[in-house]
């Protein structure tokens, strides 16, 4: 029963052209669609970034009141971790790749995959109408801390409403990909000779379902407390804001985890290949990604040192954040060990897994001076936290999704772009991302509050420094992704461009419906290089 | 959720459900960590607000739930013995518990509104701040809760009707187990809801 | 399309759970009348939690199900339970 190969990309049902997209149920088009979208509210997001930083580049008000600078980063945080690092990864490479690496035609269940797509539309929908709609975008940050969020006039209740929605997709899809590994995984493909991309997705799919409900039911409290006056969180009705705040970094904080796991397990992916080479330690990977979903579960007080906890709380917190790290180096360590006596390329996808190394080792450590309560005083609420956070969501998980996209791009379009030009932008954006955020964590440490639109004049060098690595940021970032689109004209790409060894290099490209014209029935591990 | 594909897969679809509950698990939960912090702070209050609440409405209700749980429990027994007729009677007798319990809460809520008691009202607003936290908890927590009597009773009847039809039956009844199971959730919300909001007198 | 081989729960079968548990309720509402000060609490929700373990493990069917999913299920309850237990780390702590 030999099949002819058809690509995903040829329309062969009844619907042509954009409708053939829009009532597909095939996880590699909604991958598709994921990744347009999230690369739009990325430019988005980002260019709400380089206004701010324009803003910035001297001291007093250049053509931003304070007021709309408060609306500025409250809507690009709102759009960069709800509707861009949030869903990423999972939605684009988790649905493109997670059935192919695991020897299965779709996930389980493929019209309710299409439908978290839905849903993460209309939530992106509602946010644009937050921005435009009478009041005024919304001015509380990403964060919506009470009381503020309670009583400020613009348009909060859309904003948090769209947050509501947007979580129900990342639900949706983590339920989609914890049932598909569970029951879908090839004949002969044990949970220990599963790829360690499948397995970093399985544990953030864990997270998406299990933490994702509590902000949805803090969001609805504090629309009720808006519309009701219910009184959970304003302290002049009886409430209590620090509780906000646990609810509110209950779910936040494993958010970051949801966030940067599918990002080691990509570059866990990209270093084997590139090194040619089979990944060191194994199962410690994989049960590493389980350990920081667990205990990233419990460490959300080290967002709320100076809030007003009681010191047994700080105390507690402090050291389960410190414990959370540990499987974080081992990953590290594993990554290492891997490229060592490995015969290792440079191409693109390597670049940026090398330089996703650099970034998040930088963004993890201050993390770890942030952990510690007696230093944690000093620099919370700083553009020292704006640093580390920047240098772990942007330099991680930001650096592992262009690693992804330069790793798989052959894979998913046919097409080869090209690796000069990939190489030059590279070399821009990481020059870039260090000239914009690494003096944040010096004048953060001086005493640059966070949020602020205006600074003393001390504060100028470092902020304009900053301000053009922002731009240089921004052109690497432009040729990057103009490189990618040209490169949909370029070379046809072959099926194993990489020699690598999982599955997905194993099927054509791009490639066909049903990614198998026989479910193959697995014998070995997945990092069989030898 | 897996209905008509060609592969269709039973466990999965179960397992699905079950993370489904898993998420309204924790829905509810934070709704329960509020409840517990506000109490720790008012304990007084709580216990004086609470006589306020028909606690013989609530025990009523809890009765209805069970027996509507253990009806369609029951339902799954009888679908597996190929009894369709006795699954759907089982069913509509879960339906008419849901229809019950609904219409016993819009008498209750009736009360209060007709005391001027709801969010937002001027007599809410007025009230000691245990009092008036104790009322927010009340109505939102019971207000949810309705709200998945409703996605529930929507569900159960789509059963039904495909018990009707045919749809489920002795082989593929995984519909009417997941609804089940639903359903099973919104009693077991209840049943920590009714004491932690009537029975602290 | 398999299900389960097992042998089917009998209708009297859950006859009896409804009446344990319409006993438990019973108890509960006896319990919380006398007062027995914070005590009221603990065992109302004790027994609601017997009462809710027992809606799992027959209602809802888990005793007979795989061991996976009766270690989702408690694991589920036992984070939920951590969280709480962590806020108050925090409140009783003031």
């Amino acid at each position: 029963m030999e099949q002819k190969y058809v690509s995903y990309l040829e329309n062969t049902g009844k619907w042509k052209g954009i409708m053939a997209w829009l009532t597909s149920t095939d996880h590699k088009r909604i991958a598709l669609m994921y990744l347009f979208s999230i690369m739009v509210f990325f430019i988005v997001g980002g260019l709400l970034g380089e206004v701010m930083r324009t803003e910035l580049f001297e001291p007093g008000q250049q053509f931003i009141s304070a007021k709309t600078y408060n609306a500025l980063f409250t809507v690009h945080g709102i759009i960069m971790i709800f509707m861009v690092v949030i869903p990423g990864l999972s939605a684009i490479f988790g649905n493109f790749f997670l059935p192919i690496m695991i020897g299965a035609k779709d996930v389980a269940f493929p019209r309710l995959n299409l439908f978290s797509w839905y849903i993460f539309m209309a939530g992106s929908l509602i946010a644009v109408y937050s921005l435009a709609a009478r009041n005024g975008p919304p001015d509380t940050g990403w964060t919506f801390y009470a009381p503020y969020s309670t009583q400020s006039s613009s348009n909060v209740i859309p904003a948090i409403t769209a947050a509501f929605v947007l979580g129900f997709s990342s639900i949706l899809t983590g339920l989609n990909f914890i049932v598909t590994i569970h029951r879908m995984r090839a004949p002969g493909m044990t949970w220990f000779k599963m790829p360690l991309f499948p397995w970093s997705v399985y544990a953030t799919a864990w997270i998406q379902v299990l933490a994702t409900p509590i902000i949805g039911i803090t969001l609805l409290m504090l629309i009720a407390e808006r519309i009701f006056k219910i009184g959970f969180f304003d302290p002049a009705l009886g409430g209590d804001p620090i509780l906000y705040q646990h609810l509110f970094w209950t779910y936040s904080h494993p958010a970051v985890y949801i966030m940067i796991l599918p990002a080691m397990g990509v570059i866990t992916e990209i270093i084997p290949t590139f090194c040619q080479k089979k990944i060191f330690g194994y199962k410690a990977i994989a049960l590493s990604s389980l350990a920081i979903a667990f205990v990233g579960y419990f460490v959300w007080g080290h967002h709320m040192f100076t809030s007003g906890m009681s010191n047994t709380a700080q105390w507690f917190f402090s050291f389960l954040t410190f414990i959370v790290a540990v499987p974080s180096a081992i990953k590290v360590f594993n990554w290492v060990a891997t490229m060592y006596k490995g015969s290792i390329s440079l191409t693109p996808p390597f670049l940026y897994a090398l330089a996703f190394i650099f970034l998040f080792m930088i963004g993890g450590l201050t993390g770890l001076s942030l952990g510690a309560l007696a230093t944690n005083i000093y620099v919370h609420d700083t553009s020292y936290v704006v640093a580390h956070f920047h240098y772990i969501i942007f330099g991680g998980m930001g650096f592992a999704f262009f690693a992804a996209i330069h790793y798989w791009y052959p894979k998913m379009f046919g097409r080869m772009y090209n690796f000069r030009v990939a190489n030059i932008a590279w070399l821009i954006n990481f020059i870039g991302f260090n000239l914009l955020y690494f003096p944040q964590f010096v004048i953060g440490m001086e005493g640059m509050p966070r949020r602020y639109f205006d600074y003393l004049p001390q504060f100028t060098a470092g902020h304009q420094v900053s301000t053009i690595g922002g731009y240089i940021l921004g052109v690497g970032l432009f040729i990057m992704i103009y490189n990618l689109f040209k490169g949909r004209k370029g070379p046809i790409a072959p099926a194993n461009p990489w020699k690598g060894k999982t599955l997905e290099w194993q099927i054509p490209s791009p490639p066909p419906v049903e990614n198998f014209e026989e479910i193959p029935v697995i014998t070995h591990g997945p990092y069989d290089y030898e | 959720m897996s209905g008509k594909e060609l592969h269709s897969d039973a466990e999965g679809a179960k397992l699905g459900m079950w993370i489904f509950i898993f998420t309204e698990i924790l829905l509810f939960g934070g709704l329960f960590i509020v409840y517990s912090v506000m109490r720790s702070k008012y304990p007084l209050e709580f216990h004086g607000a609470a006589t306020f609440l028909n606690a013989i409405l609530g025990a009523t209700n809890t009765v209805i739930l069970l027996a509507s749980s253990a009806a369609v429990a029951m339902s799954l027994t009888a679908i597996q013995k190929n009894d369709s007729k006795l699954a759907g009677r089982l069913v509509l007798i879960t339906i008419a518990c849901a229809l019950i319990f609904l219409v016993n809460k819009y008498f209750e809520w009736g009360a209060k509104f007709h005391h001027g008691l709801y969010p937002g009202s001027d007599v809410m607003l007025e009230l000691s701040r245990g009092y008036l936290l104790f009322f927010s908890l009340y109505f939102f927590m019971t207000g949810l809760h309705a709200l998945h009597i409703i996605i529930g009773l929507t569900i159960l009847v789509v059963v039904y009707f495909k018990i009707r039809s045919g749809e489920i039956n002795q082989k593929r009844f995984v519909l009417l187990e997941n609804g089940a199971l639903y359903w099973h959730l919104v009693d077991l919300i209840w049943i920590f809801l009714f004491p932690l909001l009537y029975l602290i007198t | 399309m398999e299900e389960k081989e097992h042998k089917l729960f009998p209708y009297e079968g859950y006859g009896k759970i409804l009446i344990i548990l319409l006993l438990l309720t019973t108890v509960t509402i006896s319990v919380t009348s006398i007062d027995l000060a914070w005590w009221s609490v603990v065992i109302a929700l004790l027994i609601a939690c017997v009462k809710g373990g027992i809606v799992i493990m027959y209602f809802m069917h888990l005793k007979f199900e795989n061991t996976l999913l009766k270690v989702l299920v408690f694991g589920v309850i036992g984070l939920f339970a951590a969280v709480l237990i962590i806020t108050f780390i925090d409140y009783l702590n003031r």
